[in-house]
């Protein structure tokens, strides 16, 4: 075999990050073993069926990803800190943004607001669990190990070069001879139908597993932005699947779909590639409208303003978000007729947006707001946010967009919207819902200081962008000349990744200090919440809800604290739950080889690896296990330990 | 877990009606992952560079026979399940298995016509057109196989444990997913080879 194919050549840095990947691999393999950990790991992570820790799993493997494309991007604003840099050279420069940009939005946006969902929505709508269980943990470690795939590619093998877009023909085997887009391909293709799994087992959950008497028009708008994105998951993610399934047969089989000769059309690619692409930016923001719809009702104390209208816009815009896509290449020769239906109908996206915007204002309106670490980020999402709409309508006109296409006011204008839209999102929900998972609170002061850290930094690292982009300056260049005068802004939005980085260490490190130093909560309730979640013990036991509630109001648990509106008046019986199972695990490892197998084009272990998942599709087939029942008793204990003696 | 003997078996607990549910869900992704190969294909079929066309490539004999086996098989499903609520198991297991018969048979059509196209020099790698016919025909050809894998694991499950909620849901299930196969390939018929043998 040519074992050439599988090395990196060439870079001091590559190799170090090798280096290290082999340590920290060996230093958690050695640490498990010794402090005897590999029976708890598997007994109760890697074979959980538990929503909750499933959740924890790809909120884990988000933070893990952040970590990684935030140190993308710092080498990115390194490298461009100042004219001529010698630090990255042209070819490792395109990895490095193309990475990035899968990784943030496949990798750690997406995988994070469903590590969200999968904890909260449940607790949300009073259900004891997911619809499917098993299928849930499939989902996970299919995402798991598409993730892991594409970041081995950087040290074996190289990583993807023409893009998070991969454009056509540049992503051809021609132009892009090794096997990076090779890993693209397979390792988005594996998390993908993850993703489109989940996006089922949610809708079901989610419509047929609401508690009795929560009506669709009473669930919490987080459960509703949830819904409408995983509608959105299941009508886009197969437009991907088969685009990137065609790039593969490209690739690796020479097929003719968007090669230049034989009758292939490159771009059948950017039109595939954008329609699912468009709706996955929806995607990744829609759950975040739900996200600070919450705590901008919890924090002032107030219903939400316009709940019909907040429904009825996000309907609006999951429908616009498949009917924009060709904005991303008004350059690239399609005609008058179709830049402008694509003009206007991206145009409309602003209003269902705006009527949003509107709604969250009027709830504040006379609001008896606190200012937690939760609110200040949705408090700073809004202008911030509304920024990023502003410069999308401007991006938005076919004319206009001549001039700043492909340009750094294209890349600003984007990390206005999905950086307040999904990571300042992600960000308070995680503090937000924090102590329901875990007991206890993070520190408030050192929440505080991240938040201030990351809104200065972010608007100091992204707001030259624009001017820059204006400049002239194009995306994805990877070095420039003194004489272009780009340096300066260039070393500012510099000076703003640090002070970003430093702010996502101070909230790791919160993390860290709050597990061992605060004070754990004996509430269960502690921002006076409004919704179910609030209503089960913290931590939350295996089954959610001792009593299945009864709903009769929007915000029952609200109501429940206010006017007295009982929950729970059922009497405790057994409640049945499924077993753990190392199958979907097993499944996840095989695919993973199977990926890596098809990269190298080694066939025969391909094929192993394909019947190897045969089998293990036809062993769950098989399975006959039926869970098990915790007894009345049983739950009876569990609730007087976990609510001091109150039930 | 509660059984609601109101409602036919399949139906017949909570996580049954869910798995059906989401089983309508799943195809719901289904339709858009076949419109995007057809609206590939559509886009590519007159690309045909320097390969043949589908005019010169396509023969009605072996797709009519193609077409017939498969609509028959989506009416002995039908028969199956129908077997399955009036609790015949193997009137069942006799109609599953003419179904899976005949599934085979597409397939086996289906490959000697690829082998023939490849032996006339009609490859994946010769056009965009050829590239997008192989895709097309192929994810259908791949759903069949799958299906008759699957098929045969219920029917092992049945003749083992007979017929009780769980398989007769797994059979249900199986049966929306032939039907969707069968759909699936009326169109395949209508706009790949009527249309190009026009
Ligand atoms: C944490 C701070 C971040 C910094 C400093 C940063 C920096 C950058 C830079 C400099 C580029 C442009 C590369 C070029 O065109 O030369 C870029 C591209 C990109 N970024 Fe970020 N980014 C950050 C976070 C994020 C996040 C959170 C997301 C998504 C959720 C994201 C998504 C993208 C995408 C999709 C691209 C385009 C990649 C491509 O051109 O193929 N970034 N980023
Ligand atoms: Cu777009």
């Amino acid at each position: 075999m040519d074992l050439d194919k599988f090395k990196v050549h060439g870079e001091p840095l590559i190799y170090g990050a090798m280096i290290s990947i082999a340590l920290a691999t060996i230093g958690i393999l050695v640490g498990l073993t010794y402090f005897k950990k590999w029976g708890y790991l598997w007994r109760e992570w890697l074979t959980t069926v538990d929503h909750k820790k499933i959740g924890v799993m790809y909120i884990l493997a988000a933070l893990l990803m952040l970590f990684r494309g935030g140190v993308d991007a710092m080498m990115m604003r390194l490298q461009t800190a100042a004219p001529e840099m010698k630090f990255l050279d042209a070819q490792h420069y395109n990895e490095v943004f193309t990475t990035h940009g899968l990784i943030m939005i496949l990798f750690m946006a997406m995988p994070f607001i469903i590590g969200l969902m999968n904890v909260i929505i449940p607790l949300q709508i009073g259900a004891r669990d997911v619809a499917f269980p098993r299928l849930n943990a499939v989902s996970f470690w299919l995402f798991f190990m598409g993730a892991m795939l594409l970041n081995i590619s950087f040290v074996i093998g190289g990583s993807p070069d023409a893009g998070w877009s991969a454009y056509f023909p540049l992503a051809s085997l021609e132009f892009s001879p090794t096997v990076g887009n090779n890993y693209y391909s397979l390792a988005l293709q594996i998390s993908g139908i993850g993703t489109l799994i989940t996006g089922v087992n949610f809708i079901v959950t989610i419509l047929k597993m609401r508690a009795p008497g929560m009506t669709l028009m009473k669930m919490p708008m987080f459960t509703w932005s949830v819904l409408i994105t995983n509608i959105i998951i299941v009508f886009a993610f197969p437009v991907l699947t088969v685009a990137l399934a065609l790039m593969m047969f490209d690739r690796l089989f020479g097929s003719q779909f968007f090669t230049m000769a034989n009758g292939g059309m490159d771009m059948l690619w950017a039109n595939l590639f954008w329609v699912w692409g468009h709706p996955e930016v929806y995607i990744v923001i829609l759950p975040a409208f739900g996200i600070y719809s919450e705590i901008i009702a919890t924090f002032s104390k107030k219903n939400l303003y316009g709940y019909t209208s907040m429904v009825v816009s996000m309907l609006l815009i999951s429908l616009l978000s498949f009917l924009v896509w060709a904005h991303h290449f008004y350059t690239m020769g399609q005609g008058v007729m179709v830049n402008s239906f694509f003009s206007i109908t991206t145009m409309a996206i602003a209003v269902p947006t705006g009527v949003k915007i509107f709604n969250w204002l009027f709830t504040l309106r006379k609001g008896r707001i606190t200012f937690t670490t939760p609110m200040l980020y949705t408090l700073a999402f809004i202008p911030i946010f509304t920024i990023g709409g502003v410069t999308g309508v401007m991006l938005a006109m076919a004319s206009a967009d001549y001039q700043y296409h492909n340009t750094m006011f294209l890349v600003a204008h984007f990390h206005y919207v999905l950086i307040p839209g999904a990571v300042f999102a992600v960000i308070a929900g995680f503090h937000y819902w924090f102590p329901k998972v875990f007991g206890f609170r993070l520190n408030e002061r050192l929440g505080k200081h991240a938040f201030w850290w990351i809104i200065i930094s972010f608007n100091v690292t992204f707001f030259p962008l624009f001017f820059l982009g204006l400049m002239g300056m194009t995306r994805r260049m990877y070095t420039y000349s003194e004489e272009t005068g780009f340096g300066p802004l260039n070393m500012l939005s510099f000076a703003g990744a640090v002070g970003l980085a430093i702010g996502f260490v101070i909230l790791v490190y919160n993390i860290y200090w709050s597990t061992r130093y605060m004070p754990r909560d004996t509430t269960s309730d502690p921002w006076d919440g409004r919704t179910l979640e609030w209503a089960t013990p913290s931590p939350i036991p295996a089954y959610n809800f001792a009593i299945v509630p009864k709903v009769q109001t929007r915000d029952a648990f609200w109501s429940a604290k206010q006017d007295n509106i009982p929950l729970f008046e059922d009497k405790i019986t057994k409640i049945h739950l499924p077993n753990n199972t190392g199958k979907p695990f097993i499944l996840g490892v095989i695919f993973f080889f199977l990926g890596f197998f098809l990269v190298f084009s080694m066939w025969i272990p391909a094929i192993v690896a394909g019947i190897g998942i045969i089998i293990m599709l036809a062993a769950m087939s098989f399975d006959r296990d039926h869970g098990f029942y915790v007894s009345a008793e049983e739950v009876i204990a569990t609730e007087k330990k976990l609510r001091g003696e109150t039930v | 877990m509660k059984i609601d003997a109101s409602k036919p078996l399949e139906y017949s607990t909570e996580e049954n009606s869910n798995k059906i549910f989401g089983f309508w869900v799943f195809l719901g992704a289904e339709i858009p992952l076949f419109a995007t190969l057809f609206t590939v294909y559509l886009v590519m079929v007159d690309r045909f560079a320097s390969g043949p066309s589908g005019s010169e490539l396509f023969e009605i004999g072996p797709v009519l026979i193609e077409t017939f086996l498969l609509l028959s098989s989506s009416f002995t499903i039908g028969l199956a399940i129908h077997a399955m609520r009036l609790g015949y198991k193997k009137a069942m297991m006799v109609f599953m298995a003419i179904t899976l018969l005949m599934g085979l048979g597409f397939i086996g059509i289906e490959i000697d016509e690829f082998f023939t196209y490849v032996h006339e020099g009609a490859t994946l790698q010769t056009s965009g057109f050829l590239s997008s016919l192989f895709v097309l025909l192929g994810t259908h050809g791949a759903h069949v196989s799958f299906g008759f894998l699957w098929g045969a694991a219920i029917m092992i499950q049945i003749w083992r444990q007979g017929i009780n909620p769980a398989t007769a849901n797994k059979a249900f299930i199986f049966s929306l997913f032939w039907h969707f196969l069968d759909v699936v390939w009326i169109f395949i018929f209508s706009f790949v080879y009527l249309k190009g043998l026009m």
